[in-house]
């Protein structure tokens, strides 16, 4: 067995002996855990990210809602304390399924057992891996110069480089990126675009982009799967990559940009190891939007909402979100990437990127 | 040349009744189809209803609606009544304005004696057909039937044919058959819904609805009749002027004192000699001899005069027993989850007229939880089906903030929303009804406020409930906490440091925190054994004490397993105290001589523990001593 998962063994067996003793003693089961709100993430200079500061929810058994969440969380520890001994591992719905067994402990769904596994991270000072839990689905793929080593399933490293080894999709991303099962061998590229939509990024693979501009292409896919800003991590730490990212101008791309660059709220305690707070963003901002004249959707209520509650938020405090969020709000639109194909489809690699990027003086 | 008075008194001629009708079809309730049949088929249960009640009958009434022809009904209404003799027939049903209650002060259904010759007079008018009705009194053994027409220029009957009949099944009753055009609609102003609703606040009354084949039967919930109404002399505070010239002419009292004091309620010969006194009135002129002006003085100095409020016991309200019974009755496919106890307002006055407002108020089960909640309106005992924005019942409720009793209502006025049927009853012998239709109550100051005080009552009682339920929940939630998850929590966490599940009784009194008491009964043949369970779920010692109302006073306790005291109004349970987690059951039955009616609301009280920590019974009231203390005195 390894230390990593051993320890995240020892760590889940405190928390249930520190319930025992609770009930032992007469006293009413509870633990507390950092508050998961925008309210509670704070920046951490020494790293350039947000964290979650010091506040703290309590769980207790008074409550029908904290004692239910309480015997969830000792299922679930067993549960993976039984799954680390007998060398096994899970997806998160795996986990999910199975814990319909869990009669009171069971859950209403998945994104609640996702929380709590979230949270067992946040109690042990562990992550998931370590409790042998993966995400069901891949990360995204990348396209451009690199050479990745990356040790399969038979236990051999295959190199395979991200331009040319590849089909038009590129490479995938696995869930786990990290040491012991991938590296990178040759870096041929000089910073890194982060692209939310795939229709975006095929734009740019057939344009040519990485090659003309010498840039790796990382698909998000929306919001960011973790081994996905991990790798954009990695590169940037590692191989010291800058990065760009390149959204949609609404809201909540915003808010993708802020879990890539700042760290998410709800992760933030792994924001050492998932936010890159070097990464630029790009755009499409709310002046390119003024700026290209680009075509334009009316915002809806919910878009107003979201940039509301961005302008409360810590992570976007800064004189750049302020006005943009602001200006955004004033003229009440918002725009996809592949507005910018209103004036033509070469317009986004031949004029709107090269301009913005010698802004930041990457090309 | 002829005069231009000559001229007009070519055009100024007697109209005929009929046409008379026709221009006032709206005030008699026939202005649209749909209206004509439910208002024919109103005009014949309140008389059915009326004429059971005065002869002291349980009223079995049956209507009959059939569609005949295209927008053309035959409506029959059937009842058990004491029938009418034959010379009178004609009159009680092709004779508008004739009617035995028209001179008359007292509170009944019909008032003025349009009622059914109206529906007569309708059904002529618009399809050409007379009226069947056959009658039989329990003193001849058969009956008349008579078809009848109206002499709409006489206003009197024209017998088409007439003979006698048997009519073994009934022995007295009257039965009457019209045709008129009509529309048979569904819905809130259909006739189902005005024979449910009669169903409702007459519990006393068996009505079978047979409607193009299907029947439906509205059962006696009681045999109670309602206790006749009686007549009374006017009140002078709410005698108009003319009606008051028209007594003082046709009097043949002595003297205008006399006049007073004998033929109004409520003057003694003092008060009587005050009010002629103020209006400047001789005492001894004679009552046919007051002047115009002279009776305008007396009726205005009777606001000088402090006379006492009309006498209020003509009046017959429902009572909260039998609009409870008439609610459940109807009510219980939806199965509500609280029926508030009915409340039944003392009798009060408006302008000399007696009134007294009842309310009740259904809540939950299967009733529709979205949109405004539903109104039942009644005027003595008849449903109000039409006009239900113009009528003192919606400004009453329109006015309240239902918020504070736990309803959705959009800014504290207006319509509040939610699974609620609100039933609201006036009785009066004038009711103050917004138009001769009678078809809403108007906004008198006097009366709206009596029936927002009714709604505050049952709507207290509905928070009340709600409350209970809200701390139910609450308490059946922590119940889950302590029964499911604690013992699981104690069990995995035991197994997981590989060590013996700890013990819980602490944990669990410190989560839930209340004396829990379970009372229930059940029967057993003709007696009542009542079951009544306290458990400690807090973490001190309890010595507690319980209470049981008497379900009536000479109750005592049979076979109890823990002997009660027993001299007061309550039975009185010392327990022993009552370590935490611990449970003390009392078990006793009563004896035959109860009804299960008895045991309803019959309320467990603890004495010991804050009313904020006990659940499922009522703290002892703080002033249960000094209640105590005082009756005795008495």
């Amino acid at each position: 067995m390894e230390k990593r998962h051993k320890d995240a063994m020892e760590n889940m067996e405190d928390i249930a002996a520190q319930f025992y003793e609770q009930l032992k003693k007469g006293t009413i089961p509870e633990m507390k855990i950092s508050t998961r709100s925008k309210n509670n993430i704070v920046f951490d200079k020494k790293t350039g990210v947000w964290k979650y500061g010091s506040s703290k929810s309590t769980r207790s058994a008074k409550k029908l809602s904290g004692a239910r969440m309480i015997l969830r969380t000792l299922y679930m520890l067993d549960f993976i304390t039984d799954m680390i001994e007998s060398e096994k591992s899970s997806t998160l719905r795996e986990m999910y399924y199975i814990s319909e067994g869990w009669e009171k402990a069971k859950f209403g769904d998945q994104s609640e057992s996702d929380r709590l596994a979230e949270d067992m991270e946040i109690v042990t000072d562990c992550l998931r891996e370590d409790f042998k839990l993966r995400p069901e689905e891949d990360g995204a793929r990348l396209i451009g110069d690199i050479t990745v080593k990356e040790r399969t399933r038979k236990g051999d490293i295959r190199k395979i480089n991200c331009r040319d080894d590849v089909g038009d999709s590129g490479y995938t991303i696995p869930y786990n990126v990290e040491e012991d099962k991938v590296n990178f061998d040759d870096i041929g590229v000089d910073f890194v675009i982060a692209i939310e939509t795939g229709g975006m990024f095929d734009r740019l693979v057939e344009n040519g982009f990485d090659e003309s501009s010498n840039s790796l292409l990382v698909h998000l896919k929306g919001q960011p799967a973790r081994s996905t800003r991990r790798v954009i991590k990695r590169l940037n730490e590692e191989e010291g990559l800058p990065v760009v990212v390149f959204l949609d101008g609404d809201p909540w791309s915003f808010r993708i940009f802020a879990s890539v660059a700042y760290g998410a709220i709800n992760s933030a305690h792994l924001s050492d190891f998932l936010a890159t707070p070097t990464a630029e963003y790009v755009g499409i901002t709310a002046s390119d939007i003024l700026n290209y004249d680009l075509p334009t959707d009316k915002l809806s209520k919910t878009d107003r909402n979201a940039l509301k509650q961005e302008l409360e938020d810590p992570r976007f405090n800064t004189r750049f979100w302020h006005d943009e969020i602001e200006t955004m709000l004033e003229i009440n639109k918002k725009a996809e990437q592949q507005a910018l194909a209103k004036y033509g489809l070469d317009f986004v690699t031949d004029v709107y990127l090269p301009e913005k990027l010698s802004e930041l003086g990457l090309l | 040349m002829d005069s231009i008075a000559e001229k007009l008194a070519e055009k100024q001629k007697e109209i005929s009744i009929g046409e008379f009708f026709e221009r006032n079809k709206h005030i008699l309730g026939f202005d649209s189809l749909t209206k004509s049949l439910v208002t024919a088929v109103k005009e014949g249960v309140d008389n059915a209803l009326d004429a059971c009640e005065e002869a002291d009958i349980l009223p079995e009434i049956i209507v009959e609606i059939e569609e005949v022809d295209d927008k053309e009904y035959m409506v029959a209404v059937e009842d058990n009544g004491p029938g009418i003799v034959k010379r009178k027939v004609p009159d009680v049903f092709a004779k508008l304005l004739y009617g035995s209650r028209f001179h008359d002060i007292r509170q009944s259904r019909g008032q003025q004696g349009i009622g059914v010759s109206a529906v007569v007079m309708y059904g002529q008018l618009s399809t050409g057909k007379g009226t069947m009705v056959r009658s039989k009194v329990k003193e001849k053994d058969y009956a008349v039937e008579m078809e009848i027409t109206m002499d709409t220029k006489k206003n009197k009957a024209d017998i088409v044919s007439e003979e006698v009949v048997l009519w073994d099944e009934k022995e007295h009753g009257t039965r009457f058959e019209v045709t008129l055009k009509g529309l048979l609609r569904s819905g809130d102003h259909s006739v189902f819904e005005y024979l449910k609703n009669t169903a409702i606040v007459n519990p006393h009354a068996r009505i079978v609805f047979n409607c193009d084949g299907d029947t439906t039967v509205f059962k006696r919930a009681t045999d109670q009749l309602p206790p006749p109404t009686v007549s009374v002399k006017p009140h002078i505070e709410g005698i108009e002027l003319g009606t008051f010239v028209k007594m003082a002419k046709e009097s043949d009292r002595r003297k205008a004192t006399s006049f007073l004091v004998n033929e109004f309620s409520r003057i003694s010969n003092r008060t009587a000699k005050e009010i002629l006194g103020e209006a400047g009135v001789d005492d001894s002129k004679k009552p046919g001899d007051l002047s115009l002006g002279e009776c305008k003085k007396i009726l205005s100095a009777t606001d000088k005069v402090k006379i006492m409020a009309p006498e209020t016991d003509c009046l017959s309200p429902i009572r909260s027993m039998l609009i409870k019974k008439g609610l459940k009755n109807v009510l219980k496919g939806y199965r509500p989850e609280f029926y508030a106890p009915p409340t039944t307002r003392e009798p009060c006055v408006y302008s000399g007229n007696p009134f007294q407002v009842e309310v009740g108020l259904v809540y939950g089960g299967d009733l529709p939880s979205e949109g405004s909640v539903r109104v039942l309106r009644f005027a003595n005992r008849v449903p109000l089906l039409y006009k239900k924005s113009g009528c003192a019942t919606t400004t009453a409720i329109k006015n309240m903030d239902w918020r504070i009793y736990g309803l959705d209502q959009r800014g504290g006025t207006g319509m509040p929303s939610g699974p609620v049927i609100i039933l609201v009853h006036v009785a009066s012998t004038r009711v103050p009804f917004t138009s001769e239709a009678k078809e809403a109550i108007a906004d008198i100051p006097e009366v709206v406020e009596e029936i927002e005080r009714g709604l505050r009552e049952c709507a207290r009682h509905m928070r009340t409930h709600l409350n209970k339920e809200k701390r139910r929940k609450k308490v059946s939630k922590k119940f889950m906490i302590v029964k499911d998850l604690l013992p699981m929590i104690a069990e995995k966490s035991a197994l997981i440091v590989g060590k013996e599940p700890p013990p819980l009784d602490k944990v669990m009194t410190k989560i839930m925190g209340v004396v829990y008491v379970e009372n229930t009964h059940q029967w057993n043949g003709k007696h009542c054994e009542v079951n009544i369970d306290v458990s400690n779920y807090t973490p001190r010692k309890r010595k507690l004490k319980v209470y049981m109302e008497k379900p009536y006073p000479e109750n005592i306790a049979l076979e109890p397993n823990i002997e009660p005291e027993h001299d007061g109004e309550y039975l009185e349970w010392q327990l022993d105290t009552l370590d935490p987690s611990a449970k003390a059951e009392i078990r006793f039955k009563f004896d035959g001589g109860i009804q299960k009616e008895d045991m309803q609301g019959v309320d467990v009280y603890i004495e010991g523990v804050k009313g904020t920590m006990l659940i499922g019974a009522e703290p002892l009231p703080d002033d249960w001593d000094v209640d105590m203390a005082e009756i005795e005195k008495e």
